[in-house]
């Protein structure tokens, strides 16, 4: 008997196994039933909730046309109130679950009474359904959704080894490991740990030099002298400012069929300049979302609005104007929500938000601060636009020497440049309207600006423009935008973030790890300025940060996704920055900052074969730079958004069509062409193989040497045995072949020295053995 | 350097166990693409890798679907539609009830009069079915018995992006997966050295519309499952192709080393992505045969090169890329996308058509005879047809000798041929403008839900929950028109 209920518990786990893969629940990230602990305290946010959400809410949720039975179970008064269509009968009966229609729907094996019903494909799992029995025994308490209550600082917890502790992170951080019975790694290397902080935080390994000369002493004191340094860097800002492109949807081009040309870099080179100048987030995005509207708004922060101006725009001659400016607004809007506030509102474009409180009223209340401006659905078609020779549509700023000899200062203008800036202005007052199914041509009731109350009351002193926006956003009182802020940061430089839909801060979003770090560091950052700086150095000046990368088999096992932080992040650098990286290391790099985006290699037809025909704008032939503009960072790298740079697209770049906030980590064997034969990458082995030959023609050491410069640490033995014999092999081949050296050295065109060819070459040929490491393009 | 030899493979060390605990943590998708650690599954380049367990959802009829896009909007009126009243009514005003309100391009919004214009092209019926076939396309029209013409598509798209968008992606709006991108991610890959879903493209001389990257992005769904772009001319596929001076020896002992050097780093990390990675570059070496070898058009005997054409010998025209689609189809490929440029007939439409027609007609049929005489017929699916239709009026100033049409989203006709869907039918019907569908109509949801099924695939099952909301092809709708299934 007792056998047989555990087969029978057996094969039941393995059916709800395969019906969990088959659901999709393992994609989600969310915790698998075997490591589930039945809780001593129900959480109504982070147990119940996301049960309720993601198997109940699509019928008795928010979305009021798709609500059944007239049950709602996102709102604890109607979850609680009698059953409209069974009289007598609750949902919910604090305290009784046998007496909670709920609870018993959910255990029902009845197909016609069993809920989630079975056609919806949606089962709940035998813990799911436990939870949620206790959680109406206790009472069934409802709490707003956790994003939604502002942050509040909570004391440091309790941790058995309080020495490892660094700064407050690591307590919140040895918490949650002592709680799942995991151990913190060692620090990791001096070398490691240099590495990783300068790619954090400039995007660039550090130079030999740079390894060379930072501190003997290795105290958590010193580490904090380097980071300040780094800090200090102009490529800090240019760091920052990549990632805050995808966000921004920053390109070159104006999207759509047509794509041609814009000029939007001005903008570009503001943000390296805010982040190098260390403008505090609060006004980071106060001028971006409003700078035109500050009172005595200077050209800077007129400048800073180019932010809701980087949507794509039309050239295609046929669009009804109309359709596409609404197309813009609305783009606007859903920047606004995912980037900066961590909410989907795009869902509420087209109907109350299925799972937030986000009712298609909120959204177009949102829609009608960026419904303002004094714009066109088309100026003018590609063609228009090449022949009058400027790149930008009304309304604009020109950005000339005048102006930069003034606080434009920093806009890296050639001489006699003058550039037009696409900007935000107010000057078409507009009634806005729910717009039914999100159809232009369906409005029905009007809306004024506003926002929902539910996140944060929009206070009266606010003025109802995108200004009071801005206020709005970066009020202390609101809890999404230090919080999303905070977590972007936290996934930049550990891989993923507290929490990890970095996009999504909504009750479908996955739930922070460790929420009360997040609000610990959320109001820190307020507490101090909003100061970017001072959070990131905050963060890498803990013990969790500076933690070794190495995965133990333990470690693998209990915490497969690296959740709890037993050790710190690794993975694959952006395309971005493994370009740039080999670039350093090779010592083409050209560090000139700002300017007009520029044409690097780029495998020669693309543009051709996909454009609208040869004389549709000035963007369908692709003709790269030449000269030192081959060799600038990749956030210079022209950027066209129906056709992007194809050596960051296989790295998992997005379009830049929308707001992005996350890129993917894929390794695909498009990624391993891409790094043996982008001309890039050879020319790079080739230049650093001859700058070394050169230099040290009769030294035995030159393979140590280019691991060196590569790998920024000391080979192991074993390690320079298999690449010294190698580079031995490979020399003796080419010895033997003088021609296939030659062939082979004249890759690129930066200007070859004067070398033996087969030395150079077989050295040129270990330098991309290095190159194509998983190490090289990692940051451990 | 030295003579080829053959040379031993890297051995993997990733099993599948390995493999799968990978997977969860969190790559994002149980779903194996042709991209995807092939040899954890050992066996022949032919043999499946594998999709989403449970999946298909019931037996299929097609295996692979081979989608010629016509991009940029062939005319209905000039194609499959016949409309004899257009030539009765020729130059009279579209009758007001008629349009019954559909909204206009910039276009031809401000045109005061609407002048009815029939087709530059005759029309005659053909083969056993009598199906309507115009005639700029005569090879077509000889297979008429073969394939099965929907005259009752319709969308809501007026431009091109967003219908083309709709197209391929389900939604007017960018970022949702491609449909090639859906069928990898749900049924993977045959070919474990080839891509499973791959785009080529092509151009006519006709006024044409621009391509986009995103119409064959996977959007949410891994980067695994994007369209890979192979191109005529060298490098088929981005950065295929060593550099001169490296033998195919010398690129082995390479890859040799650097999967020397990742294993004694990955013996230290202990990270299982270090495992995968070595996988990939094996993955990319043998790309690097396999991808040229099935490109390689050279082998073809006469007989194939009459059937599609001179023009199948010369890289990168439409007729060059159906042969190219029937050799991927051969070795496994999912999905196969062609677009061919050049059908956006504002003007000097019949001159500008009659080219374009020229260009695919020919090979558009030997495709479908070619896949028939090997037996792959019925379980490939062939698709024709563009994004949406053209006003029956013409735009700008009447003139029969030279005019256009603008777009029109009502009414338009596509063809299928093969895996699963009937032969020698004409399904649907317009009213006698060709201006509004009257029966059967087929909406672009309900295609997409009926080609996943002929895949075996429910629209409605087949989904990925992204931010928080399970996503399909289909979105919201969408009805499989099983009239068109076998």
């Amino acid at each position: 008997m007792k056998r047989n209920i555990i087969i029978l518990a057996i094969l039941t786990a393995m059916i709800i196994c395969i019906m969990a893969l088959r659901k999709g629940i393992f994609q989600t990230g969310t915790a698998s039933p075997t490591a589930f602990r039945m809780p001593e305290t129900v959480d109504y946010n982070f147990h119940i909730k996301p049960i309720l959400s993601d198997n109940c809410y699509a019928c008795h949720g928010p979305d009021a046309n798709k609500r059944e039975a007239g049950l709602r179970l996102d709102l604890e008064e109607a979850a609680f109130s009698e059953l409209a269509e069974n009289p007598g009968h609750y949902a919910i009966v604090p305290g009784k679950p046998s007496k909670s229609a709920l609870y018993e729907r959910i255990i029902s094996n009845d197909p016609q009474y069993i809920m989630p019903p079975p056609e919806s494909d949606r089962i709940l799992q035998d813990f799911e359904k436990e939870l949620i029995k206790k959680w109406i025994s206790q009472g069934g308490p409802f709490e707003r959704h956790w994003a939604f209550i502002p942050p509040v600082k909570k004391p440091l917890p309790g941790i058995n080894d309080p020495d490892w502790a660094q700064n407050e992170i690591d307590h919140f951080i040895l918490e949650q490991l002592e709680a799942h019975q995991l151990t913190h790694a060692p620090r990791a290397s001096y070398e490691t740990l240099l590495r990783r902080m300068s790619l954090d935080l400039t995007g660039l390994p550090p130079t030999p030099e740079q390894a060379g000369s930072w501190p003997e002493d290795k105290s958590p004191g010193a580490i904090d002298k380097v980071i300040d340094q780094l800090l200090a860097s102009p490529a800090y800002g240019e760091r920052m400012t990549q990632s805050w492109l995808d966000v921004a949807r920053y390109a070159d081009s104006h999207g759509y069929q047509d794509d041609s040309y814009r000029t939007m870099w001005p903008w570009r080179d503001w943000v390296i300049h805010a982040f190098n100048e260390n403008l505090p987030y609060d006004l980071f995005l106060t001028w971006q979302l409003a700078g035109d509207l500050l009172p005595d708004a200077n050209s800077e922060q007129v400048l800073a609005t180019g932010f809701n101006r980087n949507h794509p725009i039309t050239q295609e001659g046929g669009v009804i104007q109309e359709e596409y400016r609404s197309t813009y607004v609305i783009d606007r809007t859903n920047t606004l929500g995912k980037g900066i506030l961590g909410l989907t509102l795009e869902c509420a474009r087209c109907h109350d938000h299925k799972y937030d409180a986000i009712s298609q009223q909120n959204y177009y209340e949102l829609f009608a601060f960026f419904n303002q401006v004094d714009e066109k659905g088309i100026q003018m078609d590609a063609v228009q636009a090449a022949n009058q020779q400027f790149f930008a549509d009304p309304p604009y700023i020109t950005v000339s020497e005048k102006e930069k000899d003034e606080v434009l200062a920093f806009v890296n203008l050639e001489k006699d440049q003058s550039i037009k800036v696409m900007v935000m202005n107010d000057d078409a007052p507009r009634t806005s309207y729910i717009l039914n199914r999100g159809n232009y041509d369906e409005p029905t009731d009007s809306v004024h600006p506003g926002t929902p109350s539910k996140i944060f009351p929009y206070q009266a002193d606010f003025p109802k423009n995108r200004l009071g926006l801005a206020q709005w956003v970066t009020h202390r009182q609101n809890p999404l935008t230090a919080r999303v802020l905070v977590n972007r940061i936290w996934g930049l430089l550990f891989g993923r973030g507290l929490v990890e839909t970095a996009e999504d801060f909504g009750v479908q979003g996955s739930l922070p790890s460790h929420p009360q770090l997040l609000d610990w560091l959320a109001v820190d950052f307020m507490e101090h300025h909003w100061d970017i700086k001072y959070l990131l150095k905050k963060i890498m000046s803990s013990a969790t940060y500076q933690q070794s990368s190495e995965v133990t088999e333990a470690v693998k096992k209990a915490d497969p996704e690296n959740k709890y932080l037993a050790r710190a992040g690794r993975f694959r650098m952006s395309g971005e920055m493994i370009r740039d990286y080999v670039l350093a290391t090779s010592g083409l790099i050209n560090r000139e900052i700002g300017g007009p985006s520029v044409k690097p290699y780029q495998p020669p037809g693309l543009w051709e074969e996909t454009n609208a025909g040869g004389d549709r704008g000035i963007l369908t032939t692709y003709i790269p730079d030449e000269g030192d503009k081959l060799y600038r960072r990749s956030l210079y790298t022209f950027w066209k958004r129906t056709l992007p740079p194809a050596s960051m697209s296989i790295f998992d770049a997005p379009t830049r069509d929308f707001c992005e906030v996350r890129r993917q980590k894929t390794n695909t064997p498009l990624q391993a062409l891409a790094l043996q034969n982008d001309i890039q990458m050879l020319e790079a082995a080739r230049v650093l193989a001859q700058r070394i030959v050169k230099a040290r023609p009769d030294d035995p050491g030159i393979v140590k040497e280019i691991f060196r410069r590569i790998l920024i640490r000391e080979p192991g033995s074993e390690e320079l045995q298999v690449l010294e014999e190698y580079y031995d092999h490979a020399l003796s081949n080419f010895l033997d072949n003088e021609s296939d050296a030659e062939k082979l050295v004249a890759v690129g065109a930066y200007q070859a020295a004067d070398t033996d060819p087969a030395k150079t070459a077989a050295l040129m040929l270990t330098a991309q053995v290095l190159y194509n490491l998983d190490e090289t393009i990692t940051k451990e | 350097m030295k003579k080829e030899a053959p040379v031993p493979q890297e051995p993997l060390n990733v099993n599948r166990r390995h493999f799968f605990s990978q997977v969860s943590v969190g790559i994002g998708s149980i779903a194996l693409g042709s991209l995807l650690i092939p040899d954890l599954f050992k066996g022949g380049a032919t043999e499946v890798s594998e999709s989403i367990p449970g999946l298909p959802h019931f037996a299929p009829k097609a295996r692979r679907v081979i989608y010629l896009f016509q991009a940029g909007a062939p005319s209905q009126l000039e194609t499959f539609d016949y409309k004899p009243l257009l030539l009765k009514r020729i130059g009279e005003d579209l009758p007001e009830s008629i349009r019954n309100g559909q909204r206009l391009t910039g276009m031809t919004s401000e045109q005061e009069t609407f002048p009815l214009m029939p087709s530059a092209a005759k029309f005659r019926q053909h083969g056993k079915s009598g199906a309507w076939v115009s005639d700029y396309f005569p090879h077509i029209a000889s297979i008429a018995d073969e394939i099965c013409i929907v005259k009752s598509m319709h969308t809501e798209a007026i431009n091109h992006d967003p219908a083309i968008t709709f197209f391929q992606t389900g939604s007017q709006i960018s970022g949702r997966p491609s449909m090639g991108s859906w069928m990898s991610y749900g049924l993977g890959s045959e070919n474990k050295n080839l891509p499973s879903f791959v785009v080529l493209t092509s151009r006519g001389k006709g006024n044409s519309q621009g391509l986009y990257s995103k119409l064959w992005s996977s959007g949410f769904l891994d980067s695994r499952h994007q369209g890979v772009l192979l191109r005529s001319g060298k490098d088929p596929v981005l950065y295929l192709n060593d550099p001169e001076g490296i033998s195919r020896h010398d690129k082995r002992e390479l890859l040799d080393h650097v999967a020397s050097l990742n294993k004694i780093h990955g013996a230290q990390t202990g990270d299982d992505e270090i495992n995968a990675r070595i996988a990939q570059y094996e993955m990319a070496y043998r790309m690097q045969m396999s991808v040229p070898e099935v490109m390689d058009v050279s082998k073809e005997p006469k007989s194939i090169v009459q059937l599609y054409g001179e023009d199948c010998q010369v890289p990168g025209t439409y007729a060059a890329n159906a042969l190219q689609a029937r050799r991927l189809a051969e070795n496994g490929v999912r999905f196969i996308q062609l677009y061919h440029q050049g059908w956006d007939q504002h003007g000097n439409l019949p001159n500008e058509m009659s080219g374009q027609a020229k260009d695919v007609d020919r090979a558009s049929a030997a495709l479908v005879l070619d896949l028939k005489q090997r037996g792959m017929l019925e379980d490939t699916l062939v698709i024709w047809g563009g994004e949406f239709g053209r006003t029956n009026y013409c735009q700008g100033k009447f003139n029969p000798a030279d005019y256009g049409r603008d777009h029109h989203p009502r009414a338009f006709s596509i063809w299928m041929a093969g895996g699963g869907i009937k032969s020698g039918l004409s399904y649907g019907e317009t009213d006698e403008f060709g201006y509004n569908v009257i029966k059967d109509p087929v909406h672009i949801n309900d295609f997409h839900a009926t080609l996943l099924y002929a895949m075996g695939l429910d629209h409605e099952q087949l989904t990925f929950k992204y931010q928080g909301r399970r996503f399909r092809l289909t979105d919201v709708a969408g009805t499989v028109v099983k009239d068109l299934l076998t």
